[in-house]
């Protein structure tokens, strides 16, 4: 005789994912870009700490932003680079930028069916000398563009930056056009706004603001020298220029 | 006759636990089981459980407190666990979650500090490398869907440099001024972000111990899962010092006054 169970016994699955929150945005401009990211850490309703990085210096004219799962973050991030040393140690160059961002989506992509839960934004210098920001999903489906935002505020922010970037809903007076390319200082200012306001109306954002600017070969300061609180890191001098620009958000 | 105690005096209905006695409610099904269900066990919750580890930078170095309790459900099983346990000499680690996983990442780092030391290279393992080394260990159990079922504060100091920081079951790391895992993330947190931020170049070791045993006492009145004996780790430049067991002062006595519910008839 058998028996057969009412119920069965409830079985919790250990889930090995988490969100911790924040916020990822990039911009790319003519011969710059924007890498910027907030540095809150949370889980649910606790802030675990209020300075975590998740926006990375890959080599001189590559930065990545990744967003989501902070632990598959850093683990990728560490992946990544180590990849890019061994390219080093192959090639003696580093790696450009758009085959980083091949080599990201077969990384992404190698774990499909147990994917890292990131969202990543790799913003820097092109072979050409232009801007350039490339975009992922957490499985590795990616696209260049202009701007891109990821993360727990991207819903609040890219639809910001879809009207002052692409100017969406906006006709250009008579007789002129919108501009193709944004000044790096209004850029700045753009990306200053947009956390200032996803810190406003969103819990998982605040405490600090890092953002990093990658400048072309060449290229002039274009008002980076008056900006308070820029640290510059870059390694050769006459090639690419890098920045870091810290700035504090409310911590409320 | 049923022959498995837990299931004693209990529900037959195994979708409650009416007394909610989280994790024993799981109880051994009697039910026929899938012949391949028993090939691999995985950790699926913890069973005899630490609570709050809790931990600050001052001055000198970093300071951490945690109870000596391990909790079997709601049952206070064992009074007299160390929960603070010192690794090599610049580095302590302190433990909330499944005391056996605990003792087991013990008796792991125990192996790593005696290879360390017969390679005899004049290198010794700081917070840092036991704290990089936990992370990878963690993440990658996580990714076998085996999780080492904790959450870490590693603390210590080396080379003049304080450290401190968390890692847990899932991988996940962070480091801050102030650190809390479990139900002292939320009861004491708050308490040790306003004591601590912005003062940890000049907090003494008196205060920092005063803060932290402030904190502990909270936790005892808000924690069921606590207990009032418990012990402190100092790590400064002179190396680790973890506290005999000591025990908590608390009052109860505004209990007569409470009315409204509980046994009293007016």
């Amino acid at each position: 005789m058998s028996r057969t169970p009412v119920s069965l016994p409830q079985q919790h699955q250990f889930n090995p994912y988490s969100e911790n929150g924040g916020t990822i945005l990039a911009i790319a401009g003519a011969n710059f870009s924007v890498i910027a990211g907030d540095t809150r850490q949370s889980e649910g309703y606790n802030i675990q700490t209020r300075y975590a990085p998740k926006v990375f210096r890959l080599t001189d004219k590559a930065v990545l932003a990744t967003n989501g799962f902070a632990a598959d973050g850093n683990m990728f991030v560490k992946k990544v680079r180590q990849r890019l040393e061994w390219y080093r140690h192959a090639h003696a160059r580093d790696m450009s930028l758009h085959a980083i961002a091949r080599l990201i989506q077969t990384m992404l992509y190698q774990r499909r069916f147990f994917p890292y839960y990131v969202y990543n934004i790799l913003g820097g210098i092109e072979d050409d000398g232009s801007g350039a920001v490339y975009s992922f999903d957490p499985v590795g489906s990616y696209e260049r563009e202009t701007c891109r935002a990821a993360g727990a505020a991207s819903s609040l922010v890219q639809p910001f930056l879809d009207n002052q970037i692409y100017f969406k809903n906006q006709t250009a007076p008579p007789g002129s056009a919108h501009p193709t390319h944004l000044p790096l200082a209004h850029v700045l200012s753009l990306v200053i706004d947009s956390f200032t306001s996803a810190t406003e109306r969103h819990i998982e954002v605040g405490d600090g603001l890092e953002m990093y600017v990658v400048l072309a070969k060449g290229s002039p300061l274009q008002g980076l020298d008056t900006i308070h609180g820029v640290t510059e890191l870059t390694n050769i001098p006459g090639g690419e220029r890098m920045f870091v620009i810290r700035r504090s958000l409310k911590r409320d | 006759m049923d022959h498995f105690p837990t299931n004693w005096g209990r529900p037959r209905n195994d979708a409650v636990d009416l007394y909610n006695t989280f994790p024993i409610h799981q109880r051994p099904s009697n039910v026929p089981k899938d012949a391949f269900s028993a090939g691999i066990q995985h950790t699926q919750q913890p069973i005899v459980t630490g609570t709050s580890v809790l931990a600050i930078k001052f001055k000198d170095g970093v300071m951490m407190a945690a109870d000596n309790l391990a909790s079997y459900g709601s049952l206070a099983r064992f009074r007299n666990i160390q929960r603070l346990c010192p690794v090599g000499e610049h580095t302590v680690l302190g433990a909330g979650g499944d005391m056996g996983d605990f003792q087991y990442i013990q008796a792991i780092l125990d192996e790593l500090i005696i290879d360390e030391f017969a390679a005899g290279d004049g290198h010794t393992l700081g917070p840092k490398e036991v704290h990089n080394y936990l992370s990878e260990l963690m993440y990658a159990r996580r990714s076998k869907m085996n999780p080492l079922w904790n959450a870490l504060l590693v603390g210590g100091f080396k080379d003049g440099e304080r450290f401190l920081a968390f890692v847990d079951l899932l991988g996940t790391t962070y480091s801050a001024s102030t650190l809390a895992t479990g139900y002292g993330a939320h009861i004491a947190q708050p308490l040790l972000r306003s004591a601590v931020e912005g003062r940890e170049d000049t907090l003494t070791e008196d205060e920092a111990r005063k803060i932290l045993e402030e904190s502990m006492r909270v936790l005892f009145y808000r924690d069921a899962r606590s207990l009032d004996q418990y012990q402190i780790a100092t790590i400064t430049a002179k190396g680790v010092d973890i506290s005999e067991s000591r025990k908590l002062e608390t009052a109860w006595s505004f209990a007569e006054g409470i009315r409204g519910y509980g046994a009293q008839t007016q």
